[in-house]
């Protein structure tokens, strides 16, 4: 039953969703926000490149790029017009912040587009199979796998080292204390969204090119795995998120062989009381953090 | 606590101002006879039901619960269970439980039916919640949604499934809303005078010094959620004798936000920013509701005002919430004599640009 397809497919799913867990980490890592919006970015990456595809032609990569780009500014955006004004409010405040800002952007996508389905365009690679070990298995789970790689490389080089990511890795470990040391809170944070939102974009692509459309509901699904990811993680390290995505992208592939057909439909429900026993019995998740979340009694 | 009852009567003016209110809407639109209007007014009643019921827990404990509209889909369906004739089940629901077919209770014994079951599901899965707070806390509550959702959506023998559920017959009327408006809004202040309220409120402005004079906030949470549980379920059970007709996506994320906007445009922390908050709330929605149709009607944009609503909505709560946290009761209550509790034009931290940030504290809201 364990076939080379579903072990790609697995991977590949577990890849998409490593990257997810980490833009949506980067982001509570340091503020402690969950962003109810980082789906939406999702969806703003996929509408750009359904808007460009209107456009002159372009190559593909460009409009994929320029499509990031948008996802990028959103998030941007998002932080400094939304975000920023309420962080010295509650938490509460910043969560209802990021609901309402997901809200908006929904219902903008309904109000400027349309509430029906878009075609998006996509390269052929993405429809095309490859012959790996005599198995046909599709380029864009390989593309998906590879990419995940490069970028997990590439960040983990911006993290260790250089000084902006060695004082993004401080501001998520003691946010008051990185403050204090001098280093500006405004530019961490906007370059936390920042990344966020380059990977939310990143994502985008893979996630619109499994069904080639776009809605505006589509950032629901993506959020939801984030969510599901980041507390297998447990919440607090990058590690953690990229654990946490490959664990629940496997783990997800398994159950849908796995569980009895009856069973299947509810297969969301289970995903989110794994959710909760871990926050309960092991809020640090399967990679120890440096801190866990904060309970009572 | 003294037995004068002038005393009384004062002590507890919030509950008598909001009631003189709620009455004075109910009897205007009883007069004026439209039924567009009281169609409106009535769903509005049961809106501020579940305002309060998203009051009792996340006004006095703080944390944000996502769980509100969950629990009104569980006392919608589980009401319409015992409300509908053995004759519409075995039409609408034919895989019905045999044990579920035959019961056929009176409306208010149905109604009373679909809080008590959300009751009971909440006090089942939430005591473990109870213990987590801040994000953690508002992403297991969340989950617990999610898994209401889903469970609602695909336990079709039950629910009818995605598909929408007919044959429930009309109970709630502008007087029955009226009416179960008013015994809510008594539940929701006496739950914040009580004992148990304050020891909640307490935790929520400093859990460790709660905690230190010996409140268990894990018992006094527990107790607000079951609470705001069964006012969820009789709300939903309310709503659904309304409606006669829905589906299970009528309590998800988009019916949650509306609560929540609602809630803390009002203003989170008291009984009196909730039935604000869903009053005002319901007036700019159906404003913005008929710009909305009637632009689609007029077809002057070629695609229509989809989401117009929900969009000024979203921004006003974002507004709201960068200049006055506390929505606008900023945390106080409506009181009788009001004692210049009500100022006009209400304080606010008018600034520009808006994200700088006035030296000094600000009104605690949410």
């Amino acid at each position: 039953m364990i076939t080379l397809d579903f072990a790609i497919n697995a991977i590949s799913l577990g890849s998409t969703y490593a990257l997810l867990a980490l833009g949506m980490v980067i982001v509570y890592g340091i503020l402690k926000l969950v962003n109810f919006a980082y789906g939406e970015l999702l969806m703003i990456g996929g509408y750009s490149l359904f808007v460009l595809g209107l456009g002159p032609r372009l190559p593909w990569f460009v409009m994929a790029v320029l499509a990031v780009g948008v996802a990028v500014l959103t998030s941007y955006l998002t932080e400094r017009v939304a975000f920023r004004p309420v962080r010295e409010n509650s938490l509460t405040a910043m969560l209802i912040t990021s609901f309402a800002v997901s809200t908006l952007l929904q219902n903008a996508a309904l109000l400027i587009i349309s509430p029906r389905a878009r075609a998006v365009p996509l390269p052929d690679v993405f429809s095309e199979s490859a012959l790996v070990l005599g198995q046909s298995v599709p380029i864009r789970n390989l593309l998906a796998i590879g990419t995940s790689i490069v970028l997990l490389l590439l960040l983990v080089v911006l993290l260790r080292r250089t000084v902006l990511g060695i004082a993004l890795r401080a501001a998520s470990d003691n946010f008051r204390m990185t403050r204090m040391l001098g280093v500006p809170a405004n530019l961490v944070i906007s370059v936390a969204f920042a990344i966020s939102g380059f990977l939310a974009g990143v994502v985008a692509l893979f996630w619109v090119g499994r069904t080639a459309s776009v809605t505006p509901t589509i950032g629901a699904a993506p959020l939801l795995v984030a969510f599901v990811a980041t507390v297998i993680g447990g919440m607090r390290s990058l590690e953690g998120a990229v654990v946490g995505g490959y664990v629940y992208g496997i783990v997800f592939s398994l159950i849908g062989v796995l569980l009895p057909q009856a069973l299947l439909e509810f297969r969301e429900a289970f995903m989110f009381v794994i959710v909760i026993l871990i926050l309960l019995f092991r809020p640090e998740g399967l990679v120890r953090g440096a801190g866990a979340a904060r309970k009572v009694g | 606590m003294s037995m004068n009852p002038r005393g009384w009567v004062l002590r507890n003016s919030t509950f008598f101002v909001i009631t003189a209110g709620l009455l004075i809407v109910g009897a205007i639109t009883w007069a004026i006879g439209d039924l567009l209007i009281e169609r409106i007014v009535t769903v509005m009643f049961v809106d501020v039901i579940l305002v309060l019921a998203l009051q009792v827990f996340m006004g006095n404990s703080g944390i944000l619960s996502f769980s509100v509209a969950g629990f009104m889909g569980i006392g919608a369906y589980g009401s319409v269970l015992f409300s509908m004739t053995p004759a519409a089940k075995a039409a609408a629901l034919p895989d019905l439980y045999p044990f579920l077919t035959q019961v056929h209770l009176p409306f208010l014994a149905a109604l009373v039916m679909g809080g008590l079951i959300a009751a009971l599901v909440a006090a089942i899965v939430s005591y473990p919640l109870m213990r987590l707070s801040d994000a953690a806390g508002v992403i297991t509550i969340f989950s617990l949604l999610v898994i209401i959702n889903v469970v609602l959506v695909h336990w079709s023998t039950v629910t009818n499934g995605p598909r929408t559920l007919f044959g429930v017959d009309r109970f709630t009327y502008l007087g029955t809303s009226v009416v179960f408006c008013v015994l809510f809004t008594a539940v929701a202040w006496w739950f914040k005078e009580s004992r148990t309220g304050l020891r909640l409120r307490a935790s929520r402005d400093d859990a460790y010094a709660a905690a230190s004079v010996g409140i268990n906030i894990v018992a006094v949470r527990y107790a607000a959620f079951i609470l705001s549980a069964f006012m969820a379920g009789f709300a939903g059970a309310l709503w659904a004798h309304f409606i006669t007709s829905f589906s299970p996506y009528a309590f998800y994320l988009s019916a949650m936000f509306v609560f929540l906007a609602m809630l803390v445009i009002g203003g989170p922390n008291g009984v009196s920013g909730a039935v604000v908050g869903a009053v005002l709330v319901t007036a700019l929605r159906e404003v913005l509701r008929s710009i909305e149709n009637n632009v689609n009607m007029s077809k002057i944009l070629p695609s229509g005002l989809v989401g117009f609503t929900e969009i000024v909505m979203a921004v006003l709560l974002i507004v709201i919430l960068i200049l006055r946290p506390g929505g606008i009761m900023g945390g106080r209550e409506l009181r009788w004599p009001p004692k210049g509790h009500l100022r006009w034009p209400p304080k606010c931290h008018l600034r520009w640009p808006p994200w700088k940030r006035a030296p000094g504290g600000t009104d605690k809201g949410v």
